[in-house]
């Protein structure tokens, strides 16, 4: 690969981004252990019967997992912005939005795919049943790209904001809930038997729609934010 | 990188060039040419406006009035390319859990690399030879300022936008910088560089301009 093209400066920030990751490894298990331990006190809060567990694990699941994927969103560029790597990603010359790609996918490797695979597992521990189970993980597979996606975007509109925790909270939320309410309506519909295509669509449609958009829309935002 | 410009094509200029944040100027109007093989001192006193000139020739900020020119066309123009500005801040973009050569490789892969350089041979010349693999958060602000000018040596740009290169470094910190900068000038290259007047650069020639208010 070219040193300088833009495929070679997407893998080296993917790279990067990764890397800093693995050195921080104990603080970036922080979203899964706090999902870990969000579900686990429900049954000690609710009591310990399945039948009374079983019809909330998928929503209980999807809540965690969403408030999960939200806590390391404000250092998403916030250690970029400290340290000027993310000047040197704007004079780069390279094409932002691939660079802010490489981060929204960084992000999602850290933090999203761990929850995609540990969400069934905690839902299977609340005793949601095992076809449901396998809708969920689909559900995660789709959903916590697009709360990257949509989360890093408006991670990158504050980041130029001293204390902007709570703004960050209040812009992210309702943009988090459609995918909320469509991932666990998967799930609820596959528990009641009925048909799971329609709220899987419909994240995949979310998705694909984001997929484009949150990277050009995260690079105007650090372009605004490094003036 | 070696190619030979002829002088009357200017790599870089400012016409007009000003910044203001609401009705505070913050510089300018400002009008410079910068040549292949010229090396301009922007010197003021603190709050003169020189990072804030830095940002805006480094495209980070937009120019309030005025235009910069590359090569005689309008610098918003033209295409983005990494061949064309390097820039050194008063923030380094060092990630501080990476080693120094993990750092060095990722710029070159977001820069390209000059012909006829390794990291081996940037690390070396600024000093640094055998902190290669300590990450950068315990090497001190000297060796985080010379591990940035490794990066520096390493890019293939044209023109080099410095803020403040000789802020944080010893004596032979400040000798190392004066001979890279005659090194680029003697390829071809240009520097923008600021400075607060306590450090003058020791170069052959240069040119200094005092940035303060009205200019």
């Amino acid at each position: 690969m070219t040193p300088g093209a833009p495929a070679t400066a997407f893998v080296a920030l993917l790279r990067r981004d990764l890397l800093v990751f693995w050195r921080h490894r104990s603080d970036a298990l922080n979203p899964l252990v706090f999902a870990l331990i969000v579900v686990t006190m429900f049954p000690l809060a609710l009591g310990p019967e399945a039948n009374e567990l079983a019809p909330i694990a998928g929503g209980v699941t999807w809540v965690t997992v969403v408030l999960a994927s939200l806590l390391s969103l404000d250092a998403l560029f916030r250690s970029d912005a400290e340290d000027g790597s993310l000047d040197l990603l704007v004079a780069s010359g390279q094409p932002l939005a691939l660079l802010a790609a490489a981060r929204l996918l960084a992000h999602w490797l850290g933090t999203g795919l761990p929850l995609v695979l540990a969400g069934p597992l905690l839902a299977a521990l609340l005793g949601l049943p095992r076809d449901a189970v396998v809708t969920l993980g689909f559900a995660l597979a789709l959903g916590t790209p697009l709360l990257s996606l949509l989360g890093g975007t408006c991670a990158a509109l504050t980041v130029g904001l001293r204390r902007s925790g709570i703004l960050l909270s209040l812009l992210v939320l309702p943009l988090t809930l459609p995918v909320l309410i469509f991932g666990s309506g998967a799930v609820e519909a596959a528990v009641s038997g009925a048909a799971v295509q329609a709220p899987l669509l419909f994240l995949a449609a979310g998705l694909v729609l984001a997929l484009p958009l949150a990277p050009l829309a995260c690079a105007a935002a650090i372009r605004l934010n490094v003036s | 990188m070696s190619e030979d410009v002829p002088n009357e094509v200017p790599l870089l200029a400012a016409r007009a060039l000003s910044f203001a944040r609401g009705d505070e100027v913050i510089f300018g109007p400002l009008d410079f040419t910068l040549a292949s093989r010229e090396t301009l001192v922007m010197e003021g006193g603190n709050g003169a406006g020189k990072t804030t000139l830095i940002r805006v020739l480094a495209g980070l900020l937009a120019p309030g009035s005025g235009s910069i020119e590359w090569r005689g066309e309008p610098l918003s123009t033209l295409d983005p390319d990494p061949g064309r500005i390097a820039l050194l801040g008063h923030q380094l973009a060092l990630k501080s859990d990476l080693t120094a050569r993990e750092n060095l490789k990722f710029r070159i892969a977001l820069q390209g690399m000059r012909a006829g350089i390794t990291i081996a041979a940037a690390i070396k010349s600024v000093g640094l030879a055998g902190y290669d693999d300590a990450a950068v958060r315990t090497l001190s602000a000297g060796q985080r300022k010379r591990t940035a000018l490794a990066a520096l040596l390493l890019s293939p740009a044209l023109v080099w936008l410095l803020d403040e290169p000789y802020a944080n470094l010893d004596r032979d910190g400040q000798v190392l910088v004066d001979r890279m900068l005659e090194a680029h000038a003697s390829r071809g290259g240009a520097t923008v560089l600021t400075s607060h007047g306590l450090v003058q650069p020791a170069l052959s020639r240069h040119r200094t301009h005092v940035l303060g208010v009205g200019g």
